[in-house]
């Protein structure tokens, strides 16, 4: 991506904003300074945003802009290069019976499985730019996180040799909640060092805040923020291991930390809601507090995604309804 | 195209059976008033929805006899798990027909149908519900043990949340044992008449509730009108006046619950997106018609700038337009009179030197529309600071100290509701004891629960309405004699309240 290639290490405008070092006390100073959040008014808010009614021409630009924006997922143990090549087969033709449905952003794998995905890929491979798909690949001793930091590297370092465009980190949870918030920034600094390539650009760095264990939107947003300081392109609430995964309430606070980076400092960063999103309508939700949180410019692949597997599906039985004008069912889509 | 230019969604109203011509309630059904009919429009096109009969004084003292019989014959006579049956029908009813009543109210209102939705017509519900627990309870009520009722109350409503007043009204007087004649404001009477239609379908007897549409006369000859025991009135604070004055030296009992200025105010620590939202539900929600809304926005210095920013920019994401569309936020004003007080009250406060800002937005050709306002570099001294608008109208002032803040909210003849934000427990604790307002939010704004009293200071009114409190209004100690003026334990109760309230001074 053209714009990655701009980013140092660490993010310069968090050197700017510290006026200097940046060390574990600064960065609790900073964190801690953070005015908190209402779970009651944000709820209540998130729940608002919910009930707006998307209807007609509305319901079908959303229903191909949530296809747009998918992370086509599998992470299993049991993944084997079958799997991801008929995985990636669903993220090139998504509905066979209609060659207008669009493609989706990228598939999403564990490390081995990068050079079958981007074998699979061939031609229809981004390679990191919007004409494609590109390989998104979770790293860093996923999903648990505990690992040493040089596992952690090589396995980002693996992936991106791979070929992965995009990688999926986690944060070390047990560091933030302990209060180490500086051990996590230098993770996540050290992580996107390891996403640079020989030719000197960088996978684009996905930082995996794993809220249903940070519990409280107070962390969340405290972790939204010391990822996006220690330079994560992305925020992404959750592996999909961990329950709850991916909430409306939780992906509106990060929202709302990107809206007011994008307030201090111009740069855009983007969210990634993974995890317990299956239905198109709940899909709906999260582009109608998108666009009204941080602005419509920020429903592209490059600033919003949805990590899911069976949100893909839904999605296109809603698209074939809108079509033809009555339901068919699940037998009417491919499984991947 | 744009997202967020979203297509249509309204609500359709097929749902509505509505009458061309609505006759007045009395005795179980609907009958010819005597006073000259009336229109009543949608506020949002300015078309006749109905024609509605009007209550002259004949009428008003039939609706009256009505009541009176059937206190004495069926009401005050029936087992308090009785009437608690006809109230639990009511509620059942008014849920089952949720979604027309929802779509009467923006209709006639010209509220947002969100809002009838998913506030209005489910707290008439739940008002009901709970005043249903109520009635086989009396005993526990704070009256003593057989607290009796007082016999027919005259009810009279607004126009800001008609059917959600309606209940507020009735819901209480019924369970206590009393008969109503309501009159529902001149402008929107629809879904009262709906109602009524509810209590033929309850099997409510006749006479229980009577319901007379009219105008400012047909409210005074409900309130003079010898045979009533009781008054209740919920509107402004002038009309209230005349109201007190009226009543003076009658037996009749007085529950007044008139208009406010209530202070929002936002310290530094407040959680800060939670607070926007709060400031923009505390006074656009129902385009401003709320007598309890947060008009005064009181903020601390050092956040002024940001909170004004950040407020600027979510208002510019409200839509304003069709009530009956399912994504509106702001809907039509009420009235061409309400438009008027709001527009002349807003010129005022620019010729008075704050700065006005308005977000971009197309204002509707037809009906009486008026964008989200806000006023910044206000004094306590300009008027919008001091008189209610009663519209989508917020006036930002600032403070430098939780003194400042106590003193600044306090000082208005209103004392009816404030909010507080910030995220320290102990100074919200500490500031809500020094505010004279009679509902206090923290963190949050204009909720409203049944089991909640709500209810004035000064200016804003007296007496409380919802939970036990709201039935004192209804309630008098065993044995008390119609022709006693002033019962002692509701006055003990009522000065109980003033206690608890003017000790945290």
């Amino acid at each position: 991506m053209t714009e990655t290639q701009k980013a140092l290490v660490p993010r310069p405008t968090a050197l700017e904003l510290f006026d200097g070092p940046v060390t574990d006390a600064s960065l609790r100073r900073y964190l801690e300074g953070i005015p908190g959040v209402d779970a009651v008014g944000l709820e209540q808010r998130a729940a608002n945003l919910g009930s707006r009614s998307i209807k007609t021409t509305s319901k079908k630009w959303a229903l191909d802009k949530i296809i747009e924006l998918i992370d086509l997922t599998t992470l299993e143990g049991a993944d084997t290069p079958g799997k991801v090549r008929s995985l990636v087969a669903k993220a090139i033709t998504p509905d066979a019976s209609d060659s207008s449905t669009p493609r989706v952003a990228a598939v999403c794998v564990y490390g081995d499985m990068v050079p079958y995905a981007v074998e699979a890929l061939g031609v229809h491979h981004a390679k990191g730019t919007d004409s494609g798909i590109n390989v998104a690949a979770v790293a860093t001793a996923f999903p648990s996180g505990r690992a040493s930091l040089a596992i952690k590297l090589s396995d980002t370092a693996d992936a991106v040799d791979a070929g992965a465009d995009e990688i999926d980190m986690v944060i070390d949870r047990g560091a933030f909640l302990s209060g180490r918030y500086g051990q996590v920034y230098d993770e996540i600094v050290a992580v996107k060092e390891a996403c640079r390539r020989s030719d000197g650009s960088y996978a684009h760095l996905k930082v995996i805040l794993e809220t249903g264990e940070l519990n409280t939107y107070d962390n969340v947003r405290r972790a939204s923020w010391l990822a996006i300081l220690a330079g994560g392109d992305f925020i992404k609430t959750s592996t999909g291991k961990v329950a709850p995964a991916a909430t409306l309430p939780v992906t509106l606070s990060m929202l709302e930390v990107v809206r007011d980076w994008h307030r201090l400092t111009g740069e855009k960063i983007g969210v990634k809601p993974a995890g317990g999103i299956r239905t198109s309508k709940d899909a709906i939700k999260y582009l109608v507090t998108v666009a009204e949180t941080v602005g419509e410019e920020w429903l592209q692949p490059h600033l919003f995604r949805f990590g899911a597997s069976s949100l893909l599906n839904d999605v296109l039985l809603q698209r074939q309804k809108m079509t033809t004008g009555h339901y068919s069912g699940a037998d009417y889509v491919t499984i991947d | 195209m744009s997202f967020l230019d979203y297509a249509p969604a309204p609500e359709s109203t097929a749902i509505l059976n509505l009458k061309s011509d609505y006759g007045l309630f009395i005795n179980g059904e609907f009958v010819d008033g005597h006073g000259t009919p009336f229109a009543t429009i949608s506020p949002a096109t300015e078309k006749t929805i109905a024609t509605i009969a009007s209550a002259n004084d004949e009428d008003v003292d039939r609706a009256v006899a009505a009541a009176r019989r059937a206190y004495d014959k069926t009401w005050s006579r029936m087992s308090g798990a009785d009437r608690g049956k006809y109230l639990f029908r009511i509620a059942r009813l008014v849920q089952e027909r949720a979604r027309e009543l929802a779509v009467a109210e923006s209709l006639d209102n010209g509220k947002p149908i969100k809002e009838s939705r998913d506030v209005d017509v489910p707290l008439v519900a739940a008002w009901f519900f709970y005043y249903a627990g109520w009635a086989d309870k009396l005993d526990y009520a704070g009256a003593g043990a057989n607290p009796a009722s007082l016999g027919v109350a005259g009810q009279i409503i607004p126009w800001n949340f008609p059917l959600l007043m309606l209940a507020w009204k009735i819901a209480p007087a019924l369970a206590a044992g009393n008969t109503v004649v309501l009159k529902p404001a001149e402008t929107t009477p629809l879904t009262a008449l709906l109602f009524a239609e509810i209590l033929q379908q309850a099997d409510l007897p006749p006479g229980v509730v009577n319901i007379v549409t009219g105008a400012g006369a047909t409210g005074s000859a409900i309130v003079n009108h010898p045979d009533v025991n009781k008054v209740a009135f919920t509107g402004s604070t002038n009309v209230g006046r005349g109201i007190a004055r009226a009543i003076a030296g009658t037996d009749k009992r007085v529950t007044l619950e008139l208009g406010g200025k209530a202070a929002n105010i936002v310290f530094d620590d407040a959680p800060i997106d939670q607070a926007i939202e709060g400031i923009v539900n505390g006074i656009f929600f129902n385009q401003g018609h709320v007598c309890c809304a947060g008009s005064r926005l009181l903020v601390q210095e050092s956040i002024h700038d940001e909170v004004v920013d950040r407020l600027k920019e979510r208002l510019s994401t409200l839509r304003l337009g069709d009530p009956l569309d399912k994504n509106t936020d702001i809907g039509a004003v009420n009235s061409a009179a309400q438009l008027d007080r709001i527009r002349t009250l807003s010129d005022i406060g620019e010729a008075e030197g704050a700065e006005r800002w308005s977000p971009d937005c197309v204002i509707p050709t037809d009906g009486f529309w008026f964008p989200p306002t806000i006023f910044t570099n206000v004094s306590t001294s300009h008027r919008i600071a001091r008189d209610e608008v009663f519209g989508p109208v917020l006036s930002v002032l600032t403070f430098r100290t939780p003194a400042e803040a106590i003193a600044k909210a306090n000082n208005t003849p209103y004392g009816l509701s404030a909010g507080i934000w910030s995220d320290k427990g102990s100074r919200i604790l500490a500031v809500a004891d020094k505010l004279r307002a009679g509902v206090i939010w923290a963190n949050t704004f204009n909720r409203f629960d049944p089991a909640s009293p709500f209810g004035g200071y000064k200016e804003s009114g007296y007496g409380r309405e919802g939970g036990r409190h709201g039935l004192a209004a209804y309630l008098k100690p065993a044995g008390t004699a119609r022709t006693v003026t002033a019962s002692p334990a509701s006055d003990a109760t009522d000065s109980a309240i003033t206690t608890t309230k003017e000790s945290a001074k």
